[in-house]
């Protein structure tokens, strides 16, 4: 008898322990559902994306030069800052930059047009909701937490620092480019493969830890599939299990798309968007693209 | 920042002298390692790994800074040179930015060589009229400078400077015109350039240095275009200059790759029209275009140029 009631004990603590730190499908339903999207600024884009960029997800959006890869990154880290009475999160973001691409006039430019926006499309209510001082191109530029990476050695440095870092509220972390470093200075494949697994763990580890987006920027290579060349995003086939969801841009005549090429929630889909003095936008109709790759 | 040794970290010195006993004497070393690999290697346990990682990562991350402050930064110093041309300086926020790497492309004969030109000189005018009041270094690996076309343009777009006496020698005495013959030669220059004070770079055409390692695999070509354009950009970020680089176009190759797996199968037949249309593309490949900051994309439109600009 007492050896039974023993085993029944001891498979009681056995199942608790199980269920320590562990969610039921309902609990995380609940919270997906309150988790509120990132914004990119096309209605479009958003909506093939579930509302736009999701938190607790590692996002990978990759292109050729020059279609917009680095202006949907500070697109991203300026509306993680919309504030909560204007329908966004009200976060802060940190940009690691890596290629030296990010212009800081150019983020002036697209939180001026945010805020723009943002003043257009709550003109009805008579009050302000917000105290005027937190709309101020300022004080979303004070939110923007810039490093400047110039080896993979520091990229990795960041990341691990990051751990750290993020013990202050952080909402949004933009890498521009996960790429660029390690496509040149390392010449033994498997060790990068290896790196970039470890790398890849820690920013999803960070996801769900403090319950942020993860946006990683990839550049292009291409790849001999099926006795032809195409275009591929770089780092190997091991990196693209890293990422959560992934999204290519493209050119698609003369517009620009963004295809949703990998997601364990969202539909394969495309949406044109437009890149535009304010920043990423819907297409309208005389948008133009210039012939040149 | 990778460079920087262990040993001055402030590890536990137990943990330290394990650390240069494995030979892991710089950040460099021990950020390359996985985790694992060492916890294999110093023979430590994983705790011991990860405190000694952060730490180290925490001294080789590059400092924070706000976006804010680095706005504030730019409007010390200026931050742009700007061109002259309204449409153009207003697209810009100014103009030519410091500290980034921006590329002129277009087909032969459009006017790239004469908007260096321009641009030198622009660099050289004394600040009262606009200029930086600088050096600047002009790269030409195709010897297309001609300085009577300097003068030329100096004499008709700033008479008033240039007709005073000596004005023309000293504007033309601070544009120092190099002519390096080879690929390791233009390299050499370039590290040059870090002990020199300067205001502007041009770097004319480098296209034409590696054509005659075409034959080679691309590859190797990739590889070879790799240590000037990231030291052009690091260049020109720590010494916060504008640096100007022009670029051929060439014709698009038959075999050229355009698409990615999810556009392949569908219209073979407009991918071709496509193709006829737009057949010149930038010359140098995707990874250097991946690097630059600006590409200045000029194009003529019935007989004018226009520049276009894609950021």
């Amino acid at each position: 008898m007492s050896a039974s009631i023993a085993m029944a004990e001891s498979s009681r603590s056995g199942a608790h322990a199980l269920l320590d730190g562990a969610q039921t499908a309902w609990d995380m339903l609940s919270e997906e559902q309150m988790q509120k999207p990132i914004t990119t600024g096309c209605e479009e884009l958003d909506t093939i994306l579930g509302g736009g960029i999701q938190c607790k997800a590692v996002t990978e959006i990759g292109g050729i030069p020059g279609i917009g890869k680095t202006q949907l990154g500070i697109q991203l880290a300026v509306n993680v800052q919309i504030p909560v009475q204007y329908g966004g999160l009200g976060g802060k973001a940190v940009y690691i930059d890596t290629e030296g691409s990010f212009m800081v006039e150019r983020a002036h430019q697209i939180i001026e047009g945010c805020i723009a926006d943002l003043f257009e499309k709550f003109e009805h209510r008579k009050q302000s909701l917000v105290c005027p001082y937190i709309l101020q191109p300022n004080s979303f530029l004070a939110n923007i937490f810039y490093f400047r990476v110039c080896s993979y050695t520091e990229q990795i440095a960041a990341v691990n620092y990051l751990e750290k870092f993020l013990e202050e509220h952080k909402d949004i972390i933009v890498v521009d480019s996960i790429t660029f470093h390690f496509r040149r200075d390392f010449d033994d494949l498997a060790m990068r493969t290896r790196v970039l697994g470890g790398m890849s763990s820690k920013l999803m580890r960070f996801t769900k830890k403090h319950n942020l987006a993860v946006v990683l920027l990839n550049q292009v290579t291409t790849k001999f599939v099926d006795g032809s060349f195409q275009l591929t995003l770089a780092l190997g086939d091991s990196w693209s299990h890293a990422c959560t969801n992934r999204i290519i841009l493209y050119w698609n005549g003369n517009e620009r798309h963004a295809y949703i090429d990998k997601s364990p929630s969202l539909r394969s889909a495309s949406a044109p968007f437009q890149v535009t003095s304010k920043g990423i936008r819907n297409v309208t109709s005389n948008c133009k693209r210039v012939r040149m790759m | 920042m990778s460079n920087k040794l262990i040993s001055q970290m402030g590890l536990p010195s137990s943990l330290a002298n394990v650390f240069s006993a494995r030979n892991i004497l710089t950040a460099k070393d021990a950020l390359s390692l996985p985790e694992f690999d060492l916890m294999a290697l110093l023979d430590v346990d994983r705790d011991q790994v990860r405190t000694a990682v952060a730490r180290i990562s925490e001294i080789a991350c590059p400092p924070c800074r706000t976006a804010l402050s680095l706005m504030e930064d730019r409007a010390l110093t200026g931050g742009y040179l700007p061109t002259r041309l309204l449409g153009l300086d207003r697209a810009l926020r100014g103009g030519i930015p410091f500290g980034a790497l921006t590329e002129l492309v277009g087909p032969s004969g459009i006017g790239k060589t004469q908007f260096c030109l321009k641009l030198a000189l622009l660099a050289a005018l004394p600040s009262s009229y606009g200029g930086l009041n600088g050096r600047v270094i002009y790269m030409d690996t195709e010897s297309k400078f001609h300085s009577t076309r300097l003068i030329e343009i100096g004499r008709s777009s700033f008479p008033h400077i240039f007709n005073s006496e000596g004005m023309a020698q000293e504007m033309a005495g601070r544009i120092i015109v190099l002519r390096p013959a080879s690929l390791d030669e233009l390299t050499e220059r370039y590290v040059q350039m870090l002990f020199v004070l300067l205001n502007l770079a041009i770097v004319n055409f480098m296209y034409g240095l590696h054509r005659e390692n075409e034959r080679s695999t691309t590859g190797q070509k990739q590889h070879s275009c790799h240590l000037p354009l990231s030291f052009l950009k690091s260049l020109a970020e720590f010494s916060q200059i504008p640096i100007v680089v022009t670029n051929q176009v060439r014709s698009q190759n038959n075999y050229e790759v355009v698409h990615y797996p999810f556009q392949g199968n569908t219209d073979r037949t407009s991918c071709m029209l496509e193709k006829l249309e737009s057949h010149l593309i930038a010359s140098l490949g995707i990874q250097w275009a991946h690097a630059v900051t600006i590409r200045l994309i000029f194009e003529a439109h019935s007989g004018q140029y226009t520049p276009q600009i894609l950021v």
